[in-house]
């Protein structure tokens, strides 16, 4: 038996539900608990994730077949995804900046905390670790983008309904949203049969 | 040739090194490139005191140096890294949303009108902001020192003759901006004009050291006919123009300074009007400028000079002033109930204890001014 493999469009629709790389590998936390409080912050940052998680992933690709591959120096893949993603990072703040201010003083802060945002390098790691091809990787980037705005999106829905419960005082706060997010994982785990990448 | 490169690069580490650094290289030219085609703002308007004053100046600058380059000298005191909270203008229109680096320093009420810190507001479109009327008048001086007296162990009295512009219009109670080197280039300090208003051709001041401080290092190594830039004069500060209300002045430390200009002003103005002055000290070398007080004293009857000792005196130490902390010696001598204005600077403590005495002997809270350090 060949083994088959898998079109771009399925890696797409699996990296944004069930393969979901928030909810299922608990990657980029940090941003989710702390910008997750209005849905439109969640969506300039889920946005801005969404558009840097797609390029670098595209970047992090050629750069990692095109030159570490060929030159056996496939170690130096953290150290060199990292600063591609700090200096694309930039870019897209000088970016948004100049031709969209409004998006610009609505992200404020958030466009530089990308760089360090974990999903992101995540990312660009998982695709090698899996050997995806050009438009596999590309399509991961992107659909791990959308997920991740997808579930930074619903959980700022959640919260804003949440605003004015109750829960326990020992449950207040970042612990409630941890409950939830383990909640929302398992509903988005539910369809893996549907859909699968390894 | 080739073969050697191959060689080379076939050695993993010159490989990683190499490819890293190119990747490090070629990334920070990709960014500098993009800097030069995308932050490029063109020329932006910015508009103070609708209308009143219009510059043109390049975008992608802070508000505060394109104030500063244009003449309009906002106070700083840190050079513009948002850790003085002195540079506060109001922006009406075309600075987007106030930044978490500013809420420390602008509380809510002022940012709901606008109040922001002009070295964090980069302009990126036109601008309208507002500036208190006085600090259009702030000019930057070039002055020499014209002499440096030792007032105390720790303290000088440092006169600057002005130079360029050669008179400065100034009220009692304002402080001009001296600008002093440091390894991170200029800065500013604020020091009160000791000088009188009268006096239009000299800024004094009285300077205490610092350890380790940058302007009062600066200020206390400078020898006569060294050069000296400040700018000024900031406050906002006005003193009561009625002859027949009392003006109280209570200092310590080395809060001197503002007092010396309010008091040599009004005898200069209003040869009889009634002025106390309490200087609180520690001890006998703290003490500086009495006799000078108690000579205007009996030239002008109405002056009534108190100095008081807080720590108990020495052997063989003679004293004929107070004793004790300075809110006593407010207390003692004052009569309730008089039309007064006063004017405290002095350690934050001191101007508590002093607020309160002036309190309970009726003057109204408006009228106790403050300078804390």
């Amino acid at each position: 038996m060949t083994e088959t493999v898998t079109p771009a469009w399925i890696i797409l629709i699996a990296s944004i539900f069930t393969s979901n790389i928030l909810l299922a590998n608990f990657l980029g936390m940090c941003s989710f608990l702390v910008c997750s409080r209005q849905i439109p912050t969640a969506i300039g940052l889920g946005t801005a994730v969404t558009f840097v998680m797609t390029f670098t992933a595209a970047i992090n690709y050629g750069i990692y077949h095109g030159i570490l591959v060929p030159l056996h120096i496939e170690h130096l893949q953290f150290i060199v995804f990292i600063a591609v993603i700090a200096a694309f990072v930039q870019f897209v703040e000088m970016f948004v900046e100049r031709f969209s201010p409004p998006l610009y003083y609505a992200l404020g802060i958030f466009l530089p905390l990308i760089t360090v945002n974990c999903a992101i390098l995540g990312a660009a790691l998982f695709l090698i670790l899996r050997n995806y091809t050009f438009w596999q990787s590309v399509a991961f980037g992107f659909g791990g983008g959308v997920g991740w705005a997808l579930a930074i999106i619903l959980m700022a829905g959640l919260r804003q309904k949440m605003m004015y419960s109750n829960p326990p005082k020992c449950f207040e706060g970042v612990a409630i949203v941890m409950v939830i997010t383990g909640v929302m994982a398992m509903a988005f785990m539910g369809f893996a049969g549907m859909v699968a990448i390894s | 040739m080739a073969e050697m490169l191959t060689m080379l690069f076939s050695n993993v580490y010159v490989a990683a090194i190499s490819v890293f650094v190119l990747l490090l290289v070629a990334l920070a030219a990709w960014l500098v490139v993009a800097e030069r085609y995308l932050v490029n703002y063109g020329v932006c308007k910015v508009d103070i005191n609708a209308g009143e004053k219009l510059l043109e100046v390049d975008g992608g600058q802070t508000l505060l140096n394109a104030l500063i380059d244009n003449q309009v000298y906002i106070p700083s005191a840190c050079g513009g890294k948002g850790s003085c909270g002195y540079c506060k203008v109001t922006v009406l229109g075309g600075g987007g949303p106030i930044l978490p680096t500013e809420t420390t320093y602008v509380t809510p009420r002022e940012a709901r009108i606008g109040v922001r810190l002009a070295c964090q507001v980069k302009i990126r479109e036109d601008i309208t902001i507002r500036v208190p009327e006085d600090l259009l008048n702030v000019k930057m001086f070039r002055a020499q020192v014209e002499s440096s007296k030792v007032l105390t162990y720790d303290i000088k009295e440092i006169r600057l003759a002005l130079i360029e512009p050669d008179t400065i219009d100034q009220r009692p109670g304002q402080y001009i901006q001296i600008q002093a080197p440091s390894p991170e280039g200029p800065v500013f300090r604020a020091y009160s004009i000791s000088s009188p208003s009268q006096d239009k051709h000299v800024a004094e001041m009285n300077v205490r050291l610092v350890p380790g401080g940058i302007g009062s290092t600066y200020l206390h190594n400078l020898q006569e006919g060294d050069e000296v830039f400040f700018t000024g004069p900031y406050g906002e500060f006005r003193l009561n123009e009625e002859p027949d209300t009392e003006i109280i002045c209570v200092g310590g430390g080395c809060g001197m300074a503002p007092m010396k200009n309010i008091i040599l002003t009004i005898y200069d103005r209003w040869p009889d009007r009634s002025v106390w002055l309490f200087f609180g000290c520690r001890s006998t070398p703290d003490i500086f400028y009495l006799d000078e007080f108690r000579e205007l004293a009996r030239k002008h009857p109405n002056f009534h000079v108190v100095y008081a000792l807080s720590d108990p005196l020495k052997e063989g130490e003679k004293w004929d002033g107070d004793t004790g902390f300075i809110h006593l010696a407010v207390d003692k001598h004052l009569e309730p109930n008089v039309k007064r204005q006063a004017f405290l600077c002095g350690p934050p403590l001191m101007i508590e204890a002093v607020t309160r005495v002036l309190i309970d002997k009726g003057i109204p809270e408006k009228d106790v001014f403050y300078d804390k350090f």
